[in-house]
């Protein structure tokens, strides 16, 4: 059966302005297989996708589908999808507020003789439809009643329906949950052995190894190469997606660390708390120190940080910087203090999207500095020049607009901004979050470089692991309030039984 | 080829292009009418004074320039428009003239008082304006449009309180060197003031913009107001800023449109002008969304729209039926800066390019 080749691309060549984004790439789908394409932020996948469902206009090579001779090129989705090629996306593409009969037959309605629609014909086939792939839905409600994972497979029915030979999965599992997940494979599967072949997008390497037959890796737009998944174990594939051997991620914190309890303190809170959404809580930072924040989502991590650095205006308690007592009212006085926060909703609170990755970099150092004193050109492109360079931040240049850079990109631009005012204390809310792995290992090494710098460092995060991997002490919360501190060689167990409430810890 | 898109893609090309489009009308006209072509263009003196249709256009539109200055600041932080500045310009002029002529005076050949008091007076009560709406929106977040409203439908009326409900005349030649009320209207040497006053409130705006980290602030403001805040911009004091420049430049412009009348008519001093001091800022190629602005365009667009309106006095269209035609040109410049305009544009360019590349190969 592998013999039986499905699509070719051959060659793929893109060019963004100012950008390669795809550079002579290859992919080649067999008769059912599920193909994963891999590689990191930016590395190509969405564009080699948007390549062959006819999103954009590719401008070298050829792709070739079986059944149809010569080399095709797709102008719309709709094309794509008439010869045979379905794409289900992250965000489900469907209508809420419509039946999923209506979603499964929109665009191709079964008719009467009056030229209206059947609607008895079309729930009858849409029942036929769910029952073959073994869901038992009612298919009069409307979609929006049905789960997020529900409405994905929904999506992916309506493509299979729709006779599709290649199926398109763009990071399906990104909102599901385990069971979910599992649920999807399952369906994956099902359609593999019937002979469709899928392309898996995704950042979940698990989820590659469990479900994949081939894998497809890209990196700067341009074809690393295509393994057989068993003989590309997981570390050589983050190897291959990253573009060098891959640290032992568990070697990046210093041995035995130096002994920090007699430190010069940094922040000294107590009964620090913001009406709503944080109950008084008492944290003691020392220089150097890494002190991560754990919790559920919502359990209130952001909002202690966030009350510490005025984003929230702390309503009770005092907070001593360095020894003295302050007041802060707004972010501007924290960072007079030395305080800089990366914000958890990049898009909300952290880019400034219309304006420049120099203009992002330097936006905070400026408003330190006061709007009388502006910085030079000179200073601002010698500043932005320096931070694209050490954090390797990949633009096509200085002057690009932020909102057209990958979204850990994105995030380094904001660190950047951050590092730019030299601060003695840095809160970072989420600073790895949906992004690729390489650029995570080289955040959490940033992280640990500036503690031994003296800095003082707050850290949230969702990965147990990850804080694990950098943190001094872990302060842990619940439902809005601190409720202990961990420190010493933790396990991952051990935390998550703080955070579900087995017994305060202190 | 590649050097003709540059120009295109430039950001100032749209309002020039505007401006050179209606100057190409003048000159079509011109020659329709048997005049020589560059007629628009000719400065001549006469009676000491510059002359000339150009001057004219530069002159008129003096007080959409000026406004037009606080409106772009105005929109880009607040992503709103101060609808307020027209009937701000009449109580300003109002407020000073009744300084210089005592209360209830309805016509005077001498000061009350020295006129420097009457002119700070002006651009207080412009500066107060601005404040208060400043005030409402940045702080108790109140929408621009609701916000400025307010003083939209009021000012004019607490203007007439000041004049007693009366036109008040200021009668104080300007001659020597006395200085008198018709001074901000009329002319220093050979030269109109309003051009010189616009011309000074655009380079103090400029350097401003050049040497600090206003304009910079004010994007960013505008662009993601709580990103701003958390990167350490007070937002509210910047938009207050923003709207207190709009206030100060209304009372500026009400001065020099009150100083053309010599008097303080509060029912017609600024009428409509919040309308065009909009327009301009469009015209320039700013997005009424807030974010990115850029003063030159609005600039650039506030004279267009008086050369509009002197272009029409010219072709013997009358006053009431100028309007129409305005609109027309309005649209049609509307049209070519739309987004959707643009892409379509850029679709036919890259299908003929397409073509024309074809042809190359198959040659």
């Amino acid at each position: 059966m592998k013999d039986n080749v499905v699509l070719t691309m051959r060659g793929i060549c893109m060019t963004f302005p100012g950008v390669k984004a795809l550079q002579d790439v290859d992919l080649t789908l067999y008769k059912g297989e599920i193909h994963a394409l891999m590689g990191e932020n930016g590395a190509g996948k969405s564009t080699l996708i948007k390549c062959l469902t006819g999103i954009n206009n590719f401008e070298a090579g050829e792709i070739r589908l079986d059944g149809i001779d010569g080399p095709i090129r797709n102008h719309s989705t709709l094309d794509a999808q008439k010869k045979g090629i379905s794409t289900v996306y992250q965000e489900v593409n469907l209508c809420p507020n419509l039946s999923v009969a209506e979603n499964l037959y929109i665009g191709r309605e079964p008719l009467t003789k009056f030229h209206t629609i059947d609607r008895k014909a079309m729930v009858e086939g849409a029942k036929r439809i769910m029952a073959d792939l073994d869901f038992d839905i009612d298919v009069t409600q409307n979609l929006e009643n049905y789960s997020l994972a529900l409405q994905q497979m929904i999506a992916i029915a309506r493509a299979v329906d729709m006779d599709c030979k290649v199926l398109i999965l763009d990071e399906p599992t990104s909102s599901l949950d385990d069971n979910e997940v599992e649920k999807l494979f399952g369906l994956m599967r099902r359609l593999r052995d019937e002979g469709v072949s899928i392309v898996f997008v995704t950042h979940f390497l698990e989820q590659v190894y469990a479900v994949c037959d081939r894998i497809t890796v890209l990196r700067n737009g341009q074809l690393v190469g295509e393994y057989p998944i068993a003989e590309l174990p997981r570390v050589k594939l983050v190897a291959a997606m990253m573009g060098k051997d891959f640290d032992d991620l568990a070697d990046i914190k210093p041995e035995g660390g130096a002994d920090l309890s007699n430190a010069e303190m940094m922040i000294d809170a107590k009964g620090l708390s913001h009406k709503g959404t944080i109950k008084p809580f008492d944290l003691e930072i020392r220089k150097g120190e890494v002190v991560g924040l754990t919790g559920l989502l919502g359990s209130g991590r952001s909002e202690l940080a966030r009350a510490i650095y005025g984003a929230d205006k702390a309503q009770t308690g005092t907070l001593k910087v360095k020894g003295q007592e302050v007041k802060i009212n707004a972010p501007i006085d924290a960072m007079n203090l030395g305080m800089g926060l990366l914000p958890d909703d990049r898009k909300a609170e952290g880019i400034i999207a219309d304006l420049s990755v120099r203009e992002n970099i330097i936006l905070a150092l400026q408003a330190k500095r006061g709007m009388g004193h502006l910085l030079s050109r000179a200073e601002q492109e010698k500043l932005a020049d320096e931070y694209i360079e050490t954090l390797q931040i990949k633009t096509a240049s200085k002057e690009t607009l932020i909102k057209q850079l990958s979204g850990g990109n994105q995030q380094k631009v904001i660190l950047a901004r951050w590092l730019a005012t030299d601060p003695d204390f840095l809160i970072l809310d989420e600073p790895t979050r949906g992004i690729d792995v390489g650029t995570k290992t080289e955040i959490q090494k940033l992280v640990i470089q500036l503690a031994q710098e003296g800095k003082s460092i707050m850290f949230i995060s969702s990965e147990i692991e990850e804080m694990l991997r950098t943190c001094n002490r872990l302060a842990v919360l619940r439902d809005g309030a601190k409720i202990g501190e961990l420190d010493g060689e933790l396990t991952q167990e051990q935390v998550m039984a703080a955070i579900a409430g087995g017994g305060d810890s202190e | 080829m590649s050097r003709i898109r540059k120009i295109t893609q430039m950001k100032l090309f749209l309002p020039v292009f505007c401006m050179i489009l209606v100057m190409l009308i003048n000159v079509i006209a011109d020659v329709a009418m048997g005049k020589v072509p560059w007629s628009f263009f000719t400065i001549s003196i006469k009676n000491g004074l510059l002359y000339g249709r150009i001057i004219d256009v530069l002159n008129r539109g003096s007080e959409v320039a000026i406004l037009a200055i606080g409106m772009t600041l105005v929109v880009s932080a607040s992503a709103g428009t101060d609808i307020s500045v027209g009937s701000v310009m009449s109580l300003c002029a109002c407020f000073c003239c009744m300084l210089l002529a005592g209360y209830g005076v309805s016509s005077t050949t001498s000061f009350a008082m020295p006129l420097i008091v009457g002119v700070l007076g002006c651009l207080l009560m412009g500066v107060l304006c601005g404040a208060f709406n400043g005030t409402l929106v940045a702080y108790l977040n109140v929408q621009p449009m609701v916000a400025t409203l307010i003083l939209y439908s009021a000012a004019r009326a607490i203007g007439l309180l000041f004049c007693n409900n009366l036109i008040v005349y200021i009668r104080v030649p300007t001659s020597g060197l006395s200085i008198g009320y018709d001074i901000f209207g009329g002319y220093i040497g050979p030269i109109p003031t309003p051009i010189i006053i616009a011309a000074v409130c655009v380079a103090v705006m400029t350097i401003v913009l050049k040497k600090t980290a206003f304009g910079l602030s004010v994007q960013s403001v505008g662009i993601n107001r709580k990103a701003s805040r958390i990167a350490g911009l007070n937002s509210q004091r910047l938009i207050l800023l923003c709207y207190i420049i709009c206030g100060l430049c209304a009372g500026i412009a009400g001065l020099v449109a009150s100083s053309r009348i010599t008097s303080a008519d509060a029912n017609n001093i600024g009428l409509n002008y919040e309308m065009d001091a909009i327009l301009a800022v469009a015209l320039g190629g700013n997005s009424l969304g807030g974010g990115k602005f850029n003063l030159a365009g609005s600039i650039i667009g506030a004279y267009t729209i008086q050369a509009i309106t002197t272009t029409m006095y010219n072709m013997g269209v009358s006053s009431a039926q100028a309007p129409v035609f305005k609109g027309i040109i309005v649209i049609i410049i509307v049209v070519i800066q739309a987004p959707p305009f643009k892409e379509f544009l850029a679709k036919q360019r890259a299908k003929r390019q397409q073509a024309s590349g074809k042809e190359a190969a198959s040659v």
